[in-house]
């Protein structure tokens, strides 16, 4: 981590300005510039361990996820359940911990398939311009305009209802958001004097766009892909909720809350441990997502 | 602004609107393209005869082209006419028209809720930043966000319904023939669906607030003697509002999408049961109408906040 490191080739690769009066980039700068918030390392501490108990679940879950017990339904907390069981007697702590993984991964899936669409249409468009741009732009408006929950259920109710299907849904719904900001960037650099001199240098539209635009208009996509991550994970919660996303007896955070509402007047007890690990997640990732956007924007980066 | 002008610039905006409108109606009618298989056999459902489904085909004129469906569905819609529910048979207008008021009215109530109590806070924390209120209103805007809608509803419903008894837990009552009960009705909902409504229009006024207050011409205000509270609330207020109708588009928008899941916990026979019932019964016409009416909601809302804005903010080009 010395200064040597930013004239490294890649630097020059991707054709960053180096401006005098910036420090100079070092490596893992934007980890220690998002670790000095406290609020964003506690984030990140905290998604680092549930990704870990999302990992080890089959093994550091107590009891199986599926396995009902009937001499033991609507249980409340103790030593050998520790949150208490549900309305078939399964263990609540076994079931928010199998949850993870199936409700990290959902989420992943869903910003996944926004990207997957969204960046490839912004840079082009944005690249391109003419006539494209103003299709693309329009298909964005529009898509835009539906309330996004509403889309997503008519996606999935198209689709079939399930879990990778609703997800897919919310990444459809969420990709023209990423289309539209990775256009606006694409808008700004590709007029960088950089950009100008590689293709005098013989560059093509490819090289241009994958090896000087793409890197240097990235920056708020990541920002932008953290903060869906948290609207991904309230979206399968509330489609799971509604029955349209994990089907039973697969345990994900928003199903345990659909099975906590209908025992809601005998065991209200419930609903905490699930919309709890919702909330604290979704907090998670925005508060990871806002400090990356003032550690990535140096105007910001003072205040 | 003469009225001339302002009628130019409706048209405008109705012109400029229009292919977001077409391309709407296209997605919402494209949608079903997206069912895997033949399309008729799964409207008929399994174990129906070959007749039947070549009836359905007919029906829903699935026989034709693509486009001249498309066209021939637009065309009735426009008319009023949204085809039948595959599953009750009643005119997807009709089951609309019943449930739209209940859905409208817990949408308005928490507009409403967002805007009174957003906007004060705003107000109070842009005023010292960095003050222990301040980092109060943060906190509170980051939890708001970040808490989902039917969770907070299902813990206003264990304490107000079901311990205090303040609120009923469920149902819904029609505004025009019981008022002050339909109000009842729709509190706790609403308030479920303003949580995230207040965090935003609070974030947004905050710095809405903060911005016009370092800007140039509030320093010039200043400068010449006008006193601090003449220069908040008459200069810095009426800057805030632009950005105030720009956030109220976007929670329009937002809260349509969240009352889905909040009615569902409240068994509100609104749109949002009326949408989820439909997709998980693969009761297409019903989905199509639902989410029709739901863009051309915020579409409109959207022009005619368009226009208030050019007539708010000259500054803003009428072009």
């Amino acid at each position: 981590m010395t200064h040597e490191a930013t004239s490294s080739p890649t630097m020059l690769a991707t054709g960053r300005p180096s401006d005098p009066k910036m420090p100079p980039p070092r490596r893992f700068a934007l980890l220690r510039l998002v670790v000095r918030n406290t609020g964003a390392s506690m984030a990140l501490a905290y998604l680092l361990v549930l990704l870990a108990l999302a990992l080890a679940a089959p093994w550091i879950a107590p009891h199986s996820p599926t396995v009902q017990d009937p001499a033991a339904v609507l249980a409340p907390m103790s030593a050998e359940h520790w949150l208490g069981t549900d309305d078939l007697g399964r263990d609540v702590f076994s079931r928010l911990i199998h949850g993870a993984p199936l409700t990290l991964a959902a989420s992943f899936l869903a910003v996944g398939v926004a990207t997957v669409i969204g960046l490839p249409l912004g840079l082009l468009a944005g690249f391109l311009g003419g006539w494209f741009d103003e299709a693309i732009s329009r298909v964005i408006d529009t898509l835009l305009s539906f309330p996004a929950i509403v889309l997503a259920i008519g996606v999935t109710g198209a689709l079939g209802v399930g879990l990778t299907n609703s997800m897919i849904a919310v990444g459809l719904v969420f990709a023209p958001t990423l289309a539209r900001l990775v256009r606006g960037q694409t808008l700004i650099v590709r007029r960088e004097l950089y950009v100008d001199a590689a293709r005098c240098f013989g560059a093509g539209r490819t090289r241009l766009i994958l090896r000087h635009i793409l890197p240097n208009a990235v920056q708020p996509v990541i920002v932008q892909m953290t903060l869906l991550l948290a609207a991904a994970l309230l979206a399968e919660a509330s489609l799971s909720f509604l029955g349209l996303g994990v089907q039973p007896p697969q345990p994900s955070w928003g199903a345990m809350l659909a099975r906590a509402y209908q025992y809601m007047e005998i065991a209200p007890e419930q609903m905490y441990a699930p919309g709890i690990a919702i909330l604290l997640t979704a907090l998670a990732f925005n508060t990871l997502g806002e400090a990356l956007r003032v550690a990535l924007d140096p105007t910001l980066r003072h205040r | 602004m003469s009225t001339r002008s302002t009628l130019r610039l409706v048209l405008r905006r109705l012109v400029q609107m229009a292919p977001v409108v077409v391309l709407a109606t296209f997605v919402v009618f494209a949608l079903v393209q997206l069912i895997p298989g033949d399309i008729a056999i799964t409207l008929a459902g399994e174990g129906v005869s070959e007749q039947r489904i070549a009836e359905i085909r007919r029906l829903y004129g699935l026989d034709r082209p693509f486009l001249l469906q498309y066209a021939h569905w637009l065309g009735d819609a426009v008319q009023g006419n949204l085809s039948v529910s595959l599953l009750s048979g009643e005119a997807v207008v009709e089951s609309i028209s019943r449930r739209l008021p209940n859905t409208l009215l817990i949408v308005s109530l928490a507009l409403l809720i967002s805007m009174v109590v957003g906007i004060p806070l705003g107000i109070a924390a842009s005023v010292r930043p960095g003050s222990r209120l301040d980092g109060f209103v943060s906190v509170l805007g980051s939890l708001g966000i970040a808490l989902p809608g039917f969770w907070l509803a299902m813990l206003l419903v264990a304490v107000f319904a079901m311990k205090l008894n303040w609120f009923p837990a469920t149902g819904a009552k029609s505004l025009t023939e019981a008022p002050l009960s339909a109000l009842h009705y729709a509190t706790l909902p609403a308030i479920a669906l303003a949580a995230s409504g207040i965090a935003e229009v609070a974030r947004q006024s905050r710095s809405a607030l903060l911005e016009v207050m370092s800007s140039q011409y509030v320093r010039t205000l200043h400068a010449k003697g006008l006193p601090q509270r003449l220069v908040f609330w008459k200069h810095g207020l009426k800057n805030v509002s632009v950005t105030l109708l720009t956030v109220f588009g976007l929670l329009v928008n937002r809260m349509l999408g969240a009352t889905v899941v909040i009615e569902a916990v409240f068994a509100i026979p609104g749109m949002g049961s009326l949408i989820v019932n439909a997709a998980t019964g693969k009761d297409y016409p019903v989905v199509q109408g639902v989410m029709l009416t739901m863009v051309v909601i915020v579409i409109g809302l959207n022009l005619l906040i368009d226009i208030l804005y050019t007539l708010f903010d000259p500054r803003v080009d009428a072009r």
